[in-house]
């Protein structure tokens, strides 16, 4: 069976033992080992990684980074996670398991600086690189042989030695002969992982998984697909395609062919973003309507900065709240024309609010747009307001005073308040 | 009170007023309709506080008072009753119910007492003037579809009825807009309306008023001050606030000096840009006009679905120009033209396109292009 040594890339004859040319025991082998190259690259605790690498005095202590006393963990570091602490948890719940963990408040522009690293070194390789968030990302290494002089899968272990060396931080490499195979493979091995998974393999591993584990899968579809009697990937795999056609539409083709680990959407690196929103979990639940108005404005400054980045700009604002019994709300409005001000998405966002606050306590506040076009095409203006209007003329002024002096520069009233104010 | 009146003419006017009633209302007697009974008359009321109808039907009166009723349930009642029903109202002795019966049916309703109903007190009225039924119907046709449902630019939520300065002769003048799409249409002042303030119309009241003058040809008349305007349809008054706000200055968006001229078979290009807009994904998908000699190319692009052309021979002068618009929007305008041929007038790709009846007539439109 063909493999090779991942950290030295020596050919290696036979599964198992170690590396006659270096002594490693990291061997890799499969079947079509030289054939798959389509990977999905996934940062082993991203946050937590980097921040153990710049202190080298956190390397054996857990470390949770995450925000405050009532925030979430955004990452858990390897050592964290043997006690149970998983990203996404609230604080809380994370220091009773693990209380003797060390909370760093997240250092995002660290982070986004390091992101941008591991993404240049992937574009080293191909231009078909499909960024998922800051740490994840597909690459399509397909026909790419004679350009690196060696096949996909150590071109890939070359890349993940790589990042180790110059980053200091780890990747999981998930190889398959598609996007869907390639992020449950990158999941299978980690951290420093490497995993090759084909779609016959792919067959046998999804057969026991319940539908929920399929992408696109939430919930309410589980909860449907289990009422009709599919319970496992096993149950659609015996399915005829005709039959979940009939009886899902699109959405049974899609389910059909996920299940026997088909998957035909190609790595894009076009892929637009369709939505740019922010969200914050507050210290203390809030009930009361001026106290969200003033994080609001906060929030749709941040998505406004954002779209304004990527010189995007959408007509559909989505307000999103979280109960203190965790019970997700989300509201929708449409806006007559696109825009990326932060005071349309404010308006919109405070309209949707107003409805929402009736002494119910959140935790959690957020806002965002879709239905994105590209900005210059929403400044054109329209009959009544032709080209950019005073508020558009007002909020460019504002972004060039904070280019200049620092994002605190100027700050709008509504805005003006410590965090912790109520 | 007790009254016996028609059905028919019960339903008539309770499908006029009951309208006017919000389906949900947080004051409980906005929810209600009044009766009064009084010499011969019953007169119907409902009112959202912005808005009032009152409409009187000839009626039996045996005993004359007021009160107040669920105006939706009632209504609901009335339309059930048989057909040639003699319905009789009577407020019961408890004085906080109201039997209606008819035939052997009998209903009883709570009712609010009629002191506690809302009247908008209408003020001082400076302008009078009477408008031709047909006149009124087609103003409020013509510019309807343009008014706007944004809220935050509240002043373009109706129609803006003006005398403008400057026009050849004495114009009264109906012009709406959301900013993407603009609607005007002129008639001959009627005598009074010269130097009436220019008011704004709520959608609201435009659409009831609507449906107050669907087929009469009778004479309206219009009183109005600077906050109030009022209908009297006949018998049937009705009152409304007006929106509190400056209409944006339109003119300077009206392009008169556009020089590239079409001239196209209204039917064939109504009918060629719906088909064409068959392949747009959303509503509202842009069509593209590809004009070169007189040969007019329609074309919808669609990345997820695929795409559509249809070539029309028309009249053209000017030079060759691609421009794309929202073919919803050049349906509404094309839907309005009653003549044979749309004149459409262009300046460039990324300016207002004027659109005129091929006839003639009192409407011209205005539309944003889009980008294709």
């Amino acid at each position: 069976m063909p493999g090779f040594c991942r950290d030295c890339l020596a050919h290696a004859p036979e599964p198992g033992g170690r590396c006659r040319a270096c002594g490693s025991p990291r061997l890799i082998h499969h079947a079509r080992i030289d054939r798959l190259a389509i990977a999905h690259i996934d940062c082993d605790a991203f946050y937590a990684t980097i921040e153990k690498r710049d202190d080298p005095s956190l390397a054996d202590r857990p470390v949770i980074v995450g925000g405050g006393r009532r925030g979430v963990v955004s990452t858990a570091c390897y050592i964290a996670r043997t006690y149970g602490v998983r990203s996404a948890m609230p604080m809380f719940q994370a220091l009773k398991l693990c209380p003797e963990a060390v909370v760093i408040r997240p250092n995002m522009e660290k982070y986004v600086a390091v992101g941008r690293a591991v993404r240049s070194l992937m574009l080293e390789l191909t231009p078909l690189v499909e960024p998922v968030s800051i740490d994840e990302a597909f690459m399509d290494l397909s026909g790419t042989e004679r350009l690196h002089g060696m096949s996909p899968a150590k071109t890939l272990a070359r890349f993940a030695r790589r990042v180790e060396r110059e980053l200091g931080i780890t990747v999981s490499i998930g190889l398959s002969e598609n996007k869907f195979l390639a992020k449950i493979a990158s999941d299978l091995d980690k951290p420093r992982g490497f995993a090759v998974l084909d779609a016959a393999e792919a067959q046998a591993f999804l057969a026991p998984k319940p539908v929920s584990f399929l992408w696109g899968v939430g919930k309410a579809a589980a909860a449907r697909l289990r009422r009709d009697g599919f319970a496992v990937i096993g149950d659609l795999q015996r399915a005829d395609e005709a039959s979940l056609i009939r009886r899902y539409g699109a959405e049974g083709l899609r389910l059909a062919r996920l299940s026997r680990g088909i998957d035909l959407r190609r790595v894009d690196p076009a892929r637009e973003a369709k939505s740019v929103s922010a969200e914050t979990t507050f210290e203390q639940d809030i009930a009361t309507f001026r106290a969200l108005e003033r994080r609001l404005w906060t929030l749709s400054e941040k998505v406004s900065t954002r779209l304004k980045d990527k010189r995007l700009a959408g007509s559909t604002v989505t307000l999103k709240l979280k109960t203190a019994d965790f019970r997700l709300r989300t509201r929708a409005k449409s806006l007559s024309r696109p825009s990326a001000l932060a005071e349309d998405i404010f308006a919109a966002g405070r309209a949707l609010l107003e409805r929402e606050t009736d002494g119910t306590r959140f935790r959690l506040l957020g806002i965002g747009v879709s239905n994105l076009v590209p900005l210059d095409e929403a400044l054109k203006g329209d009959l009544i307001e032709p080209g950019a209007s005073r508020v558009g003329a007002r909020e460019q002024a504002v972004d060039r005073l904070r280019r200049r002096f620092g994002p605190r520069a100027i700050v709008r009233g509504l805005a003006f308040a410590a965090d912790d104010e109520p | 009170m007790k009254v016996t009146v028609e059905r028919m003419e019960l339903l008539k006017s309770l499908g006029h007023v009951h309208r006017v009633v919000e389906r949900r209302n947080t004051i409980p007697i906005l929810a209600n309709v009044l009766m009064r009974a009084a010499s011969s008359r019953l007169s119907l009321k409902a009112t959202d506080l912005d808005l009032e109808v009152i409409e009187p039907i000839p009626a039996d009166v045996a005993a004359g008072g007021a009160t107040t009723v669920p105006a939706h349930m009632f209504y609901e009642i009335v339309r059930k009753l048989p057909d040639g029903a003699q319905v009789t109202l009577e407020s019961l002795a408890d004085r906080t119910s109201l039997a209606i019966r008819a035939g052997r049916s009998r209903f009883t309703l709570q009712t609010l007492p009629e002191s506690d109903f809302p009247d908008l007190a209408a003020g001082e009225m400076t302008h009078r003037f009477t408008i031709e039924g047909g006149d009124l119907r087609r103003m409020i046709e013509k510019t309807q579809f343009a008014i706007s449902t944004e809220e935050t630019r509240y002043y373009l939520n109706g129609i803006y009825l003006h005398t403008p300065p400057g026009a050849d002769a004495p114009t009264l003048r109906a012009v709406a807009t959301d900013g993407h799409r603009l609607a005007q249409y002129d008639i001959a002042a009627p005598d009074g309306a010269a130097g009436m303030p220019g008011v704004i119309v709520p959608r609201k009241t435009v659409g009831e008023l609507q449906r107050l003058i669907e087929n009469g040809e009778t004479a309206v008349d219009v009183e109005l001050s600077q906050s109030k305007v009022r209908f009297s349809i006949g018998d049937v008054v009705l009152t409304s606030k007006l929106i509190d706000g400056t209409f944006p200055d339109y003119a300077r968006v009206i392009p008169l000096s556009n020089d590239k001229v079409l001239k196209v078979d209204k039917k064939d290009f109504e009918a060629a840009v719906d088909r064409v807009s068959t392949v747009s994904s959303e509503r509202g998908r842009a069509v593209k006009l590809s004009l070169s000699g007189n040969r007019l190319l329609l074309s919808v692009t669609n990345p997820d679905s695929g795409s559509a052309t249809e070539e029309l021979e028309v009249e053209y002068e000017g030079d060759p120009l691609d421009i794309g618009f929202n073919s919803r929007y050049l349906l509404d305008i094309a839907a309005q033209i009653d003549g044979e041929t749309a004149v459409l007038k262009f300046a460039d790709p990324g300016s207002p396109t004027l659109i005129q009846d091929g006839a003639g007539g009192g409407a011209l439109y205005v539309l944003m292009p889009m980008r294709v």
